[in-house]
């Protein structure tokens, strides 16, 4: 049950993602917002499967419940339209196949690292209480330098959107 | 049927979760059908009408002459709309408010099966990412009329509903941080224990209240649809029963979030006197203590009715100033103060 569940999820994952950004259908702004949706939502189920209900439940509550509305919101108010035939130009073509080699090396390493089936872990310890004694004594350091990140870049938007304020 | 009684079985588990899934579902349509009606004639009440009471006894069988009607109707779809999207937004609209349901517990036990559908250990987290996808039926709804007031109303619902979840996500963290869990059902048990958390944490409940109302679009926050400027906003170009299906999708989300606040804020199916504070020990009881959930949610239902034909609409600024610039900071305080007394209680 459990392995027929996996193979959905992932299968919904991959096939969401690659709607995401190639889908031969349309070229639709909004579509490839909802299929991101659809990818996130898949994603929990993933993390569902592996015991962490709370990323599950944190994943689709701040990306598809907050971070997408905010891109709608942004692609509808600025009426994209159906996105022109992109005439490809060689420095694009040649930095994207840099970057994604790149990306796919560090990706294939970390996976030949982790030595894949060896002791393996049925379950994450995702319980949120766990969660939350780790991040407030183990990972505090990082966790206060995310929250004033955050800050910061929250002040500098309002200082971005408000031009008057001077 | 061996099977019934062993409740390690999986097929045990398979069996009874649906069973419960059909019976909330059953007992949810009628009441989303019955509390449009309750609208109706209360409304009609307080205006000094009499409201519809011809069909059937006491017009009670109102809901059903108009659930015909909305199959009857002519499902008109407007050319200039963005076809796929105009379909699917009325149920995607109305799906989360279903959702919902299925992690809050609406009764103790019957027999040896708990009466909640799943007994999930981060039920409040789960509600509110479900609540918080709500948002994309009206949205699509607004985007996919492809005409200027479901357009403005759809806007005006993902910046409203993406506002007052935060405040409202907020209100509800010192609630586990006094009990302590996030399971709904050890909420329950805490408060059966004690005192309903309405009494402790009067401030979060009155800020989950009044946000409650902005994110199921009810009056006086119901600006995504107002009539007088949007038409109706995002339904404008709905007919027959896709548009029933968003007039149902809010009608259940009221529900859900009743169900929610009853659950958080005023003890659940438990009631402080004859003996309804513990788990029933018998199926009469059990059946007892669903209906005591069902009549406090009832109670939440005819507040939400009752408050929209008694405040008038809100401005839209003020909307967002009274969830931003309010609430939030009201919300945080109260977070404060209450890790404050739980230090002092632990020195």
């Amino acid at each position: 049950m459990q392995e027929l569940l996996f193979y959905i999820f992932s299968a919904l994952t991959l096939i969401c993602g690659f709607l995401v950004v190639a889908n031969p259908f349309t070229r639709n702004p909004v579509t490839s917002a909802m299929f991101l949706v659809l990818t996130i939502v898949s994603m929990a189920g993933l993390f569902v499967l592996l015991n962490a209900f709370f990323l599950a439940a944190v994943q689709v509550m701040v990306y598809a419940g907050a971070v997408i509305v905010l891109f709608l919101f942004v692609i509808m108010l600025l009426d994209v339209k159906e996105v022109e035939r992109q005439h490809y130009n060689l420095f694009g073509v040649v930095l994207g196949l840099l970057g994604l080699l790149s990306v796919g090396g560090m990706l294939i390493k970390a996976i030949l690292a982790s030595g894949v089936g060896k002791d393996l872990h049925p379950h994450m310890e995702g319980t949120t209480k766990d969660l939350g004694m780790k991040l407030f004594t183990d990972y505090v350091l990082p966790f206060e330098i995310m929250g004033v990140l955050l800050l910061v870049g929250m002040i500098g938007v309002i200082l971005l959107s408000k031009k008057n304020l001077r | 049927m061996d099977f019934l009684n062993d409740s390690s079985h999986w097929g045990t588990f398979l069996f009874f979760s649906a069973l419960k899934v059909v019976m909330a579902f059953a007992v949810v349509m009628p009441m989303v059908a019955y509390s449009v009606m309750l609208e109706r004639r209360l409304s009609a009440a307080i205006q000094d009408r009499i409201g519809p009471n011809r069909v059937g006894p006491f017009g009670l069988l109102q809901p059903l002459a108009d659930g015909l009607k909305s199959f009857l109707k002519e499902d008109f779809t407007p050319s200039h709309v963005r076809k796929v999207y105009f379909i699917i937004a009325p149920a995607v609209s109305m799906i989360p408010a279903f959702l919902t349901i299925a992690v809050i517990p609406f009764g103790s036990v019957m027999g040896t099966q708990a009466m909640v559908i799943a007994n999930l250990n981060v039920g409040i987290l789960y509600t509110f990412s479900v609540v918080s996808l709500g948002v994309y039926g009206i949205v699509l709804a607004g985007w996919a009329s492809n005409s200027k007031y479901p357009f403005l109303g759809g806007i005006r619902a993902s910046a409203q509903m993406i506002s007052y979840e935060i405040a409202m996500g907020m209100a509800a963290v010192p609630v586990f941080m006094l009990v302590g869990d996030l399971n709904l059902g050890k909420v329950i048990e805490y408060q059966a224990n004690g005192a309903w958390l309405v009494f402790k944490q009067p401030i979060a409940f009155v800020i989950f209240l009044v946000a409650a109302f902005a994110e199921t679009n009810r009056l006086p926050f119901d600006l995504p649809e107002s009539e007088t400027e949007l038409v109706s906003g995002y339904n404008t170009e709905y007919s027959s029963m896709k548009f029933a299906l968003f007039f149902m999708g809010e009608y259940a989300a009221m529900i859900a979030v009743s169900a929610l606040m009853v659950t958080l804020f005023f003890g659940g199916w438990t009631l402080p006197f004859f003996g309804l504070n513990e788990a029933a020990t018998s199926i009469a009881g059990g059946i007892a203590h669903i209906l005591v959930f069902l009549g406090k949610v009832a109670c939440f239902m005819v507040f939400f009715i009752w408050i929209r034909w008694m405040i008038p609409r809100f401005r839209y600024d003020q909307l967002m100033d009274l969830g931003w610039r309010r609430f939030l900071p009201l919300a945080l305080a109260n977070i404060i103060i209450t890790a404050a007394i739980l230090w002092m209680q632990h020195l």
